[in-house]
């Protein structure tokens, strides 16, 4: 089992394999298909962005309401590829890493492979268990969104699976 | 005539919208324990074992199985010979609004075309009437990641069986490792193109048969011919190596459920809706 930290090294991001479990600590941003949609828009413009993508990583992910006394409702993973079609921007930009489920489109691991980021799924249907490795959780963006905010959650021994790694190798391939 | 009022059905509709969502159908959890039991692909196991345990926490503390609490859709059933008092849809809105809200369950729905008004419902009702006096009510919250690999296809009435079925695994195949395996299929077949879109909406309600069921009388030859093609879809689509998170194995489906109706000469609607393993309903009789 590999451990990685975030912000997130290119090195660290090249000793990663496709099937390879991996533990994360650190910081991850939730962002789903509204909020991608307009950080490619601000891209565009040059505009200032509400967090700094170098090195960070991207989850897909829209988590229920908070319940009292928690920190986070349930927060599994949504589908990537709606996402697909804003990601090459996003990795130029200096992302390198995105935590979802399912498929990339080719377009997508291309990018990923021609910036040396990293693709990686987590349990899918699972939002109760994996709001047991958040430990702490801020609104970045766009609160009026509801699930669709940017929120900065904070994880520890977060599960994950390389799915395409820095040299473009498809899990799903 | 037997008399219910309206607030009555707004506090079912509540519970069931938290139940629902927070306790996995006792049918689907067993049919996942029975799949882990079976699997032979080790991160298969693993996975099984996380959507197992996330099951339980999620019932443990009442938090959602999964962060998608769907588009309520819900199943109403009303006895011809009952007497409901005050507005019976508000009701029902008011209860799925309530009961999210109360469940610390996700705003999700959004207007179609300026997709910017928040909040937790409406929700989507099927209203059927039914002999007696009672009112049935069925809350089933649908994600949209499996949703959104529904298919329906108006075959030809000379189609034979074998493109039917191919049909069925064709679309679970490119639903793949996106909706979520091991799925529940439901399928309708047959009436009008809506009509067999809500039968395989309604098909997901068919409880899942455990290892001790009982194969079905012979004699009632229409119903195990539905058997006997909802196991062998089950079979074929087992052995497509998807597996859960489609990384694998042989727990793709834990089962194929199917309705029919009869259908027009000129036709026959096929219509698939998946579920993904978070398969979720409550009912509860009023």
């Amino acid at each position: 089992m590999k451990r990685i930290k975030t912000p997130l090294n290119k090195k660290e991001v090249e000793n990663l394999k496709v099937a390879d479990e991996v533990l994360l600590d650190g910081i991850v941003y939730t962002v789903r298909d509204i909020a991608h949609k307009t950080l490619v828009e601000i891209i565009r413009k040059k505009g200032e962005m509400p967090f700094d993508l170098k090195g960070q990583i991207i989850y897909y992910c829209g988590p229920t309401n908070t319940p009292k006394g928690k920190i986070i409702g349930a927060c599994g993973p949504t589908t990537s590829s709606r996402m697909d079609e804003f990601t090459p921007i996003l990795l130029k930009t200096g992302l390198l890493g995105m935590i979802g489920k399912g498929r990339r489109s080719k377009k997508v691991i291309e990018a990923i492979k021609k910036y040396k980021a990293v693709y990686f799924l987590t349990y899918s249907g699972c939002g109760a268990l994996l709001s047991k490795y958040v430990k702490k959780i801020r609104t970045v963006a766009y609160k009026e969104l509801g699930p669709e905010a940017i929120y900065e959650l904070e994880v520890k021994d977060f599960p994950l699976i390389v799915a395409i790694d820095s040299k473009g190798g498809d899990i799903y391939a | 005539m037997r008399r219910i009022y309206d607030y009555q059905i707004k506090e079912l509709v509540k519970k069931l919208c938290i139940q629902a969502n927070t306790v996995l159908r006792r049918d689907v959890f067993a049919a996942l324990k029975s799949a882990l039991k079976k699997e032979k692909n080790k991160i298969a196991k693993r996975i099984l074992s996380a959507i197992i345990k996330n099951a339980l926490i999620a019932q443990k503390e009442g938090l959602a199985i999964c962060q998608d609490t769907g588009m309520a859709v819900i199943f109403l059933e009303v006895g011809q010979d009952l007497k409901i008092t005050g507005d019976l849809y508000k009701a029902i809105q008011e209860g799925v609004r309530q009961g999210y809200k109360k469940g610390y369950l996700r705003d999700s729905i959004v207007d179609p075309i300026l997709r910017n008004f928040l909040d937790f419902n409406p929700a989507v009702i099927h209203t059927e009437f039914i002999k007696g006096d009672r009112v049935r009510i069925t809350v089933l919250p649908k994600g949209f990641g499996c949703e959104n690999k529904t298919k329906l296809r108006m075959f030809n009435p000379t189609v034979s069986l074998k493109e039917v079925e191919d049909f069925i695994i064709e679309t679970v195949r490119s639903a793949g490792p996106d909706a979520c395996p091991p799925f529940v299929i439901g399928v309708g077949i047959g009436g009008t193109a809506d009509y067999a879109c809500f039968l395989a909406k309604k098909a997901l309600l068919k409880k899942i048969p455990n290892s001790k069921f009982q194969i079905p009388d012979k004699s009632k030859f229409s119903n195990f011919q539905i058997f006997k093609l909802e196991r062998k879809l089950l079979d074929e689509i087992n052995k497509l190596n998807i597996g859960p998170m489609g990384l694998g194995g042989k727990t793709t489906s834990l089962a194929v459920n199917i309705i029919t109706y009869p259908t027009h000469i000129a036709g026959l609607p096929v219509a698939i809706n998946i579920s993904c393993h978070v398969l979720r309903s409550a009912t509860e009789v009023l």
